[in-house]
């Protein structure tokens, strides 16, 4: 039997809290939102049907504050939370602290949160559940003989990552024995340092790899299946900037199959709620194995313009207890093409971070333009949380013509007392290359210097 | 002996600092990570020298430009 709810905590700010108390009013479901002292004038506070303070402008006094948020839940009476992207999202104590009041925590089962969130282990499951996973090893020894015997299996060139962190830290690349071997201890001091934990591995560097990952969505019975793919290839610091559904260029056939391959067996490990299989695909065409996203991906915009899918109402419902039959169509379709690009206050050269006051902050008012965000003009763009001004996503019957309307769109983005990326999203979308659809990880280092 | 400063290249805050007073760095080597809108920044040593001393301490508020660091090379 499906639950209903009652009230939902929104545990988030910004683009992603509005977009879901925006789901959660259209469902006639009752809203919970929060805010920080930064967050005091937010517009998607207009959203909820109660609004609370939570603490101070740093995340970790209030939308990291699990204490707060869970005295919160218990004390507004609502029964579900909604994390939406980043903070706690992720964090697997938190979803059980959520169930343990006996409220339903809208995303995968906390084993799903934990054993994705360790890189080596996640990468582990991937094998053991038969997903195609790229050439790397287990976490390294410390002594020189066993890293380079380890190394030898991946070949050169390869690539350090720290095992517990993420955001690019203590990444590096080798491509020698001396130059691994120097590698391996700056990456080590950085991944202590930076995140308590000098667990390194070596993955095989694939040379401009283009990002494709799959939107997974399941249910609480074992009933699995996905929504297509999307191309994120477009990044800046390991970060994305331009995401697009289909992917261009890759072969329905290949791309379908891999996607119904590995659904079923997301499936049948009873993989819950939705989530993202993040894969390399290598310029041979191969797919391997980065990493699953146990959340709702900031991209998921355009992967709801193809498919018709409104996958946060499909999230809050699966959550629910409700059969994937229910809750999605028969059948799903892909529909022409969208295209999301991220509009950051930062610098559209060297992407540094530009907080300041949105002195003037109109975003795009066009037919078939869909614009995502937290910001409003005359608010204040704080250092305490992620750059994010807006997502403007356009879906068109054709790619080139969702570029044309895209391009057009950031063109009548007009941001000032922030510095913004638009210049550099222009470029990237008018380019040669993007044009053509021959996009990949490096991109955006290529075309702008 | 030559000073050379390093400076923060954004507003935010100091998130990590990763090496020591007294420690030989290279050219490119990071030498702290500032914080600002979720993304960890590094501030790198422009040339091979030695840390002589931080301006700074973790979580420390600092502005774009600001000196961080003082290396001698």
């Amino acid at each position: 039997m499906a639950r209903s709810y009652h009230k939902v905590v929104v545990a988030n700010r910004g683009a992603v809290a509005a977009r879901v108390l925006r789901a959660l009013s259209e469902m006639g479901i009752r809203s919970v939102a929060v805010y920080s002292d930064a967050d005091r004038h937010a517009p998607w506070l207009e959203w909820s049907s109660e609004a609370h303070h939570i603490g101070s402008a740093p995340a970790r006094d209030s939308y990291l504050n699990q204490d707060t948020l869970i005295a919160l839940l218990k004390q507004t009476g609502a029964d579900g939370v909604h994390p939406g992207y980043g903070f706690l999202a992720e964090n697997a104590a938190f979803a059980r602290r959520v169930t343990d009041t006996g409220a339903v925590f809208i995303g995968p089962a906390a084993r799903w949160i934990e054993d994705m969130g360790h890189k080596t282990r996640a990468r582990a499951l991937a094998k053991e559940y038969g997903l195609p996973v790229g050439v790397g090893t287990d976490v390294l020894p410390s002594e020189p003989a066993g890293i380079l015997a380890a190394a030898r299996k991946v070949g050169f060139p390869l690539i350090v990552k720290p095992a517990g962190g993420g955001g690019g830290i203590g990444m590096l690349v080798a491509r020698s024995e001396t130059e691994l071997l120097a590698a391996f201890d700056k990456a080590a001091s950085l991944a202590q340092r930076s995140f308590s934990n000098s667990d390194v591995y070596l993955e095989r560097l694939v040379d401009r790899p283009r990002h494709v990952e799959l939107q997974i969505v399941a249910d609480n019975f074992g009933t699995c299946r996905h929504l297509f793919e999307r191309d994120c290839s477009v990044q800046r610091r390991h970060q994305k900037v331009i995401e697009e559904a289909p992917g261009p260029g890759i072969m329905r056939e290949v791309i379908g199959g891999l996607a119904d391959d590995i659904a079923g067996k997301l499936g049948s490990a009873g993989y819950n709620n939705i989530g993202t299989v993040e894969m390399l695909m290598d310029a041979d065409g191969s797919f391997s194995f980065l990493e699953m996203n146990t959340r709702l991906q900031v991209e998921h915009g355009i992967t709801e313009e193809v498919t018709g899918v409104d996958i946060v109402k499909t999230q809050v419902r699966l959550a629910a207890d409700e059969k994937l039959a229910e809750v999605l169509p028969q059948d799903t379709k892909i529909d022409g093409h969208a295209i999301e690009a991220r509009v950051y206050a930062e610098d559209p050269r060297r992407f540094f971070p530009s907080p300041g006051k949105l002195e003037v902050f109109r975003p795009p008012v066009a037919a078939g333009v869909r614009v995502e965000t937290g910001y409003c003009e005359g608010l204040d763009v704080t250092p305490h949380y992620d750059p994010l001004l807006a997502k403007v996503i356009v879906q068109r019957g054709t790619r080139e013509k969702a570029i044309d309307d895209l391009i057009e769109a950031l063109g009548a983005f007009e941001v000032r007392g922030v510095k913004s990326n638009i210049p550099a999203l222009v470029t990237i979308l008018g380019s040669d290359q993007f044009r053509a659809g021959a996009v990949h990880t490096g991109l955006i280092g290529e075309l702008i210097k | 002996m030559a000073e050379c400063e390093a400076k923060s290249e954004v507003t935010g805050s100091v998130w990590k600092i990763v090496t020591e007073v007294g420690q030989q760095v290279e050219a490119g080597d990071t030498i702290m990570i500032i914080e600002s809108m979720k993304m960890e920044i590094p501030v790198v040593a422009e040339e091979s020298g030695t840390i002589k001393a931080f301006l700074v301490k973790e979580e420390t508020p600092v502005t774009e430009g600001q000196v961080v660091a003082v290396l001698e090379s």
